[in-house]
């Protein structure tokens, strides 16, 4: 950065006046860009202590195991119980479900974006699927409640159409735009020499893609895959409309549940600041951060290993 | 030059146009706020999902009273608006439960004293699918339904379907004394404190979507409050003991007191009200306000 300082510097017969001002005007960006960074890290690690801060003193009421494998959540009962294991199983059911449902669809259609359709289909349909990002959770709620539960009750003879399942269907089509988007993106970067050399050895273009286009691309499909996991996982207004809101942990997708996020929503409201509630939502929180972290992590590895594995 | 001027004059031609412009609306502003009650302010009311609608209707009719004061109305949950009382950031909370006494304790603490006003009343009902043969149930009956002792409606004399049983989530006023009043059955000699809603019980984030899941779904059961019945559901007609006469809900049984399951309607403000708050309240509980309780389907305050 501090490079482009230097020509200045070095131009002849400028006036000095012009130069302090250039540099002036340098030293400001230059300021600002690094507030700018610093001020990420700064609201990161405030969230972190506002979590820790709100959400630890909880344990100290309810010791952290039976928080997190108790099995009764009572936040307004007197005297209250607080066990997470209903949110955190079905969190983990309806996230899994909504990927393994979103990423066979989602990279098959990246593929055949990348590779398969003409330009002018490319460039008409990626943008009608990105629009499909921009709609806002409220709308899949209702979509949900009103076109994809009565269907599902009936097509799996349920006692009622609000489960983690639909769940799990509106979360993928919610995560679908992402994965194809970024996955289209990486398949399009793959340098066309391997396809070239794939074609000329006499491989067919499915062979092309599964061998050659889709482990090229891997690094960044990983990526588009744990970015739409972080958007399953974090979903809040879809899940609580249509998850069915039961308290019991759940033993098949096909049971109405409660995420985290959704446990969160319906009670953060009359929970009073501070309150035992309050906290408990908060560590809540705190689960769910330390999980989305995780997410991030594995996502990395993965990565990393990628790109050791094309390097050598 | 000439050009210049010519825009110069043209930019001073607008900025006169939108000057007469403000003061036209300034001086028709001064000239309405002559002839109306003279209050102004903005209200906050925040609270029940139940009391809602009503607030909404006398909001509005208070509004065209009184132009100058703006009155929001938000309908999360009674709990969400007790809580927001606490914090001091509403001026009317509305609840269909009072206040209890460990909400009392942690508004005092933050300098906040709760003083409840009753504004209307209601007759909690217990809505199933027209389709369902059932049409009247005891509470002990309902209670076992809403812990998942009875699963199936074969047991109730219906036929054999399993019993999906919705209610609200805990953000709900209509959650807490549905819990008290029906599932730990208060003031009845089988009274449990111990009971609790049963895991298998869906907890749903507002009244208008249980209403329209059990109009959809004819193994529902649902609690709401007397102004969201329709003819989309059927409400259940409640007998208070098996020995008991069985009695639907509606205006008059809540207000002769033989429909079991009716509550207060209450506000909640922060100390006695006055100014604008005050008048607001007096026009609920004003003959004019009442009136508008019985349109929105609730039942008035008794005459005194």
């Amino acid at each position: 950065m501090l490079e482009t300082v230097t020509p200045i510097a070095a131009r002849a017969g400028l006036e000095k006046s012009l130069r302090r001002r250039l540099r002036l005007g340098e030293r400001f960006i230059e300021g600002w860009v690094f507030l700018s960074g610093l001020l990420a890290i700064v609201v990161l690690l405030g969230i972190v202590a506002i979590l820790l801060k709100e959400g630890l003193p909880i344990f100290g009421y309810t010791p952290p195991w039976e928080f997190l494998f108790g099995t009764k959540w009572y936040p307004i009962s007197e005297p209250p119980t607080f066990g997470i294991m209903p949110f955190f199983v079905a969190t983990l059911m309806i996230t899994l479900l909504a990927t393994a449902i979103a990423v066979p669809i989602g990279v098959g259609c990246a593929a055949y974006l990348a590779e398969v359709a003409s330009s002018k289909v490319r460039e008409t349909v990626k943008p009608i699927i990105e629009i499909l990002a921009g709609i806002p959770s409220v709308m899949m709620g209702f979509i949900g409640l009103i076109l994809l539960s009565p269907l599902v009750q009936s097509i799996f003879h349920l006692n009622t159409g609000l489960c983690g399942l639909t769940a799990s269907i509106m979360l993928s089509l919610m995560s679908l735009p992402i994965i194809v988007s970024v996955s289209e993106d990486a398949l399009h970067a793959v340098p066309n020499e391997f396809k070239e050399a794939s074609y000329a050895l006499g491989v067919t273009k499915w062979e092309t893609i599964r061998h050659v286009c889709i482990p090229a691309a891997l690094s960044g499909i990983t990526a588009a895959i744990m970015l739409g996991v972080g958007r399953a996982i974090g979903e809040t207004m879809t899940v609580l409309m249509v998850a069915g809101g039961a308290l019991a942990v759940p033993v098949s997708p096909t049971d109405p549940m409660t995420t985290m996020t959704a446990a969160i929503a319906s009670g953060i409201g009359n929970a009073v600041r501070g309150g035992l509630q309050y906290q408990a939502l908060f560590a809540i929180g705190l689960i769910l951060f330390i999980m989305t972290l995780a997410v991030n992590l594995v996502a990395e590895r993965v990565l990393e290993r990628q790109k050791r594995k094309f390097a050598g | 030059m000439i050009a210049k001027n010519g825009l110069r004059k043209r930019w001073l031609s607008i900025a006169l146009i939108f000057a007469a412009g403000l003061v036209i609306t300034l001086a028709g502003c001064s000239g309405r706020t002559g002839s109306d009650t003279g209050l102004s302010g903005s209200i906050k009311i925040i609270g029940s999902n139940t009391v809602t609608p009503l607030s909404s209707v006398w909001a509005e009719e208070f509004m065209k009273e009184s132009p100058k004061v703006r009155i929001a109305v938000s309908g999360p949950g009674s709990g969400v608006g007790i809580a927001a009382l606490i914090d001091g950031t509403t001026d009317i909370c509305q609840s269909s439960r009072p206040i209890t006494s460990s909400e009392i304790d942690q508004a005092k603490t933050k300098g906040v004293n709760p003083y409840e006003i009753q504004v209307a009343t209601d007759a909690l009902s217990v809505v199933v699918n027209p389709a369902n043969s059932i049409s009247e149930l005891t509470i002990a009956q309902i209670s076992a339904i809403y812990t998942n002792k009875i699963t199936n409606w074969k047991e109730l004399g219906g036929k054999d379907a399993p019993i999906v049983a919705m209610g609200r989530d805990t953000n709900s006023g209509t959650h807490v004394f549905f819990k008290e009043h029906v599932v730990q059955m208060a003031g009845l000699p089988t009274q449990d404190k111990k009971l609790e809603y049963g895991s298998k019980v869906l907890l749903l984030p507002s009244t208008e979507e249980g209403v329209s899941q059990v109009a959809s779904n004819p193994n529902a059961i649902f609690y709401a409050g007397l102004a969201y019945v329709d003819k989309t559901v059927k409400p259940l007609a409640i007998k208070k003991t098996p020995s008991d006469s069985a009695v639907l809900p509606s205006a008059k049984t809540a207000l002769d007191g033989t429909y079991p399951i009716s509550r207060p309607l209450l506000f909640y403000t922060n100390g006695m009200p006055t100014g604008a708050i005050k008048a607001f309240i007096d026009y609920c509980l004003s003959p004019e306000g009442q009136q508008k309780v019985s349109e929105a389907g609730f039942v008035p305050l008794a005459k005194k």
